[in-house]
């Protein structure tokens, strides 16, 4: 007697689920993944210690460094310059990209000319803002402005156009005008795609915040990496990358918390 | 036992504020189609959507347009909210010309179109709270207006927690909160399924006998037309045009067993004829 042949269905399923278990403990053995290349290359020495530290020597510098008063200075001035450009970037940048999605008028006035900056490396821009802007603190805030505000723009528009015209049909034949309507369907619409845009900018800031400490700086963790670059020494750059990592991580997942809280109905 | 003796009276007699109401006395939600045409032309092509619309909506009736897609009837209902622009001819609502969307016409859309970020009371009282309704009075307003849907218990819940069927209800809720003069809508049963379809056909004409307002209904269903409505538009397609009116002589009160009434088949069979050329 043959019983009917039951094949199991394959475990790697275009789209489909694999519930929460499973995924944190693939997440987790791509770290432990990456930690063991790491463990294997530098205690056999396969890679010359000078270039590669050992994980311990890592963790240990980095326990010293975060006893030190300097380098919690350090991790302060760099959130510090990094949220002044990012919150600079978004007062201006987020009524811009409103104003340019809801009005073909304004999009025609603002969106191609940003198009055409957002090409341009904002890295280039260091020179020109040294000039204008000299190397202090406020140099280091506009460069990292510039990186945010253009793609910032474009994308908050985009997100106020991928609003429903039908939920906009719905408010005027609701009696709203177009102002009304701006604020009552348009604002409240795009929150939670903002949030994620905002999430993705922030997440360039931080780059761009290392770029400006390696350029001309005499603080933060960039120049903190700049410095133990010119000593070789790389287990210092590890611990700056790690901690700017870190603090990269928290900040998304505090975004991630508040979209959820805020935006419950989305 | 108060708070029984409350809920007996707000049965007995739903206290509804007028107070801010676009539909003042005197005031009636007679529609005028004249000379209705629509042509959307390009370079190479011409296509008349709709041709020579003539059509009068009297106050407080309920009237359903039929016909095949592309026939132009949702344009026809688009225009006569103000959402789209006519190429000719004219609509008036008490005489006055329609040149854009407003609160005195309100509308149910064949699509999900409640707020998603609102709840469900919070989306019924939109109109209001827009028209400058104050606090206490929104509130009354939203209490009849969830009892009528018998939606209560899911004042405090936002749209994506209810089913399709529940969703409409609080679409027709939303747009008569505002005490429209007129109700157009677009096929707004189109997306349920059968039995839910009837109740809501059932629900609309209690809300209807309560509310008392002008009703455009488009559809392409003919029992539904014929259940709901005292006067169907037949339309055709290529260009967009008006077949025939005709009367439904039913019982006002149209209960589940009119569906099985010889002047519902007949009607029925006559339209059905109608459609298919």
């Amino acid at each position: 007697m043959n019983a009917p042949r039951r094949r199991k269905p394959h475990r790697f399923q275009i789209f489909k689920e694999i519930g929460g278990r499973p995924f944190a403990f693939t997440a987790g053995l791509s770290f432990v993944l990456m930690l063991a290349l790491w463990a294997v290359l530098s205690y056999t020495k396969a890679v010359n210690p000078v270039f590669l530290p050992t994980p311990s020597q890592v963790m240990a510098e980095m326990t010293k460094q975060l006893s030190s008063g300097e380098y919690w200075n350090f991790i302060g001035i760099s959130v510090f310059r990094v949220s002044a450009g990012f919150v600079l970037a978004c007062i201006v940048g987020i009524p811009l990209g409103i104003f340019a999605g809801t009005f073909k008028y304004a999009e025609a006035l603002v969106e191609p000319p940003m198009e055409f900056i957002r090409y341009m490396p904002a890295v280039a821009f260091i020179p020109l803002i040294m000039v204008w802007a000299g190397i202090g603190e406020w140099a280091k805030i506009l460069l990292i402005f510039i990186g945010c505000f253009f793609q910032l723009v474009l994308m908050v528009a985009d997100n106020t156009r991928r609003v429903s015209a039908d939920l906009l049909q719905a408010s005027f034949t609701l009696g709203a005008g177009r102002w009304k309507a701006i604020e009552t369907v348009l604002i409240p619409a795009i929150q939670p795609q903002l949030m994620n845009t905002l999430r993705l900018i922030l997440g360039w800031a931080w780059t761009y915040l290392v770029v400006a400490e390696l350029v001309a700086a005499n603080s933060g963790l960039g120049y903190a990496i700049m410095k133990a670059q010119r000593f070789l020494n790389t287990d210092q750059i590890f611990v700056g990358i790690i901690v700017i990592g870190l603090l990269g991580l928290i900040s998304d997942r505090i975004f991630a918390f508040l979209n959820r809280r805020l935006f419950p109905w989305a | 036992m108060e708070a029984v003796k409350q809920q007996i009276q707000a049965r007995e007699e739903p206290v509804v504020p007028t107070s801010g109401s676009t539909r003042a006395a005197g005031q009636r939600g007679e529609i005028v189609i004249a000379g209705l045409g629509k042509v959307y032309e390009s370079k190479k092509s011409r296509f008349a959507a709709l041709s020579d619309i003539d059509l009068s909506i009297g106050s407080n009736e309920f009237v359903t347009v039929v016909g095949p897609s592309g026939c132009g009837k949702s344009t026809l209902l688009r225009i006569v909210a103000g959402l789209d622009e006519q190429t000719d001819g004219s609509v008036t609502l008490d005489g006055n010309e329609v040149i854009g969307p407003g609160a005195e016409r309100g509308m149910v859309f064949q699509g999900y179109t409640l707020f998603p970020w609102l709840t469900v009371r919070e989306n019924i009282e939109y109109g209001p709270k827009l028209q400058g309704i104050s606090t206490l009075e929104r509130r009354a307003i939203s209490n009849y207006f969830l009892k009528v849907i018998k939606l209560e218990s899911f004042a405090a819940a936002y749209p994506k927690q209810l089913s399709g069927g529940m969703k409409q209800r609080v679409a027709i809720a939303r747009a008569l909160a505002n005490r429209p003069k007129v109700l157009l809508m677009d096929e707004p049963f189109g997306a349920l399924d059968a039995q839910t379809k009837l109740d809501m056909q059932e629900m609309l004409l209690e809300v209807w006998e309560k509310e008392k307002t002008t009703v455009l209904f488009i559809t392409h269903d003919i029992e539904e037309a014929i259940f709901l409505s005292q006067r169907i538009v037949v339309m055709g397609a290529n260009p967009g045009r008006i077949l025939k009116t005709f009367d439904v002589k039913l019982p006002a009160q149209r209960t589940p067993e009119v569906r099985e009434m010889p002047a519902f088949l007949a009607l029925r069979r006559e339209l059905g004829q109608l459609l298919k050329h």
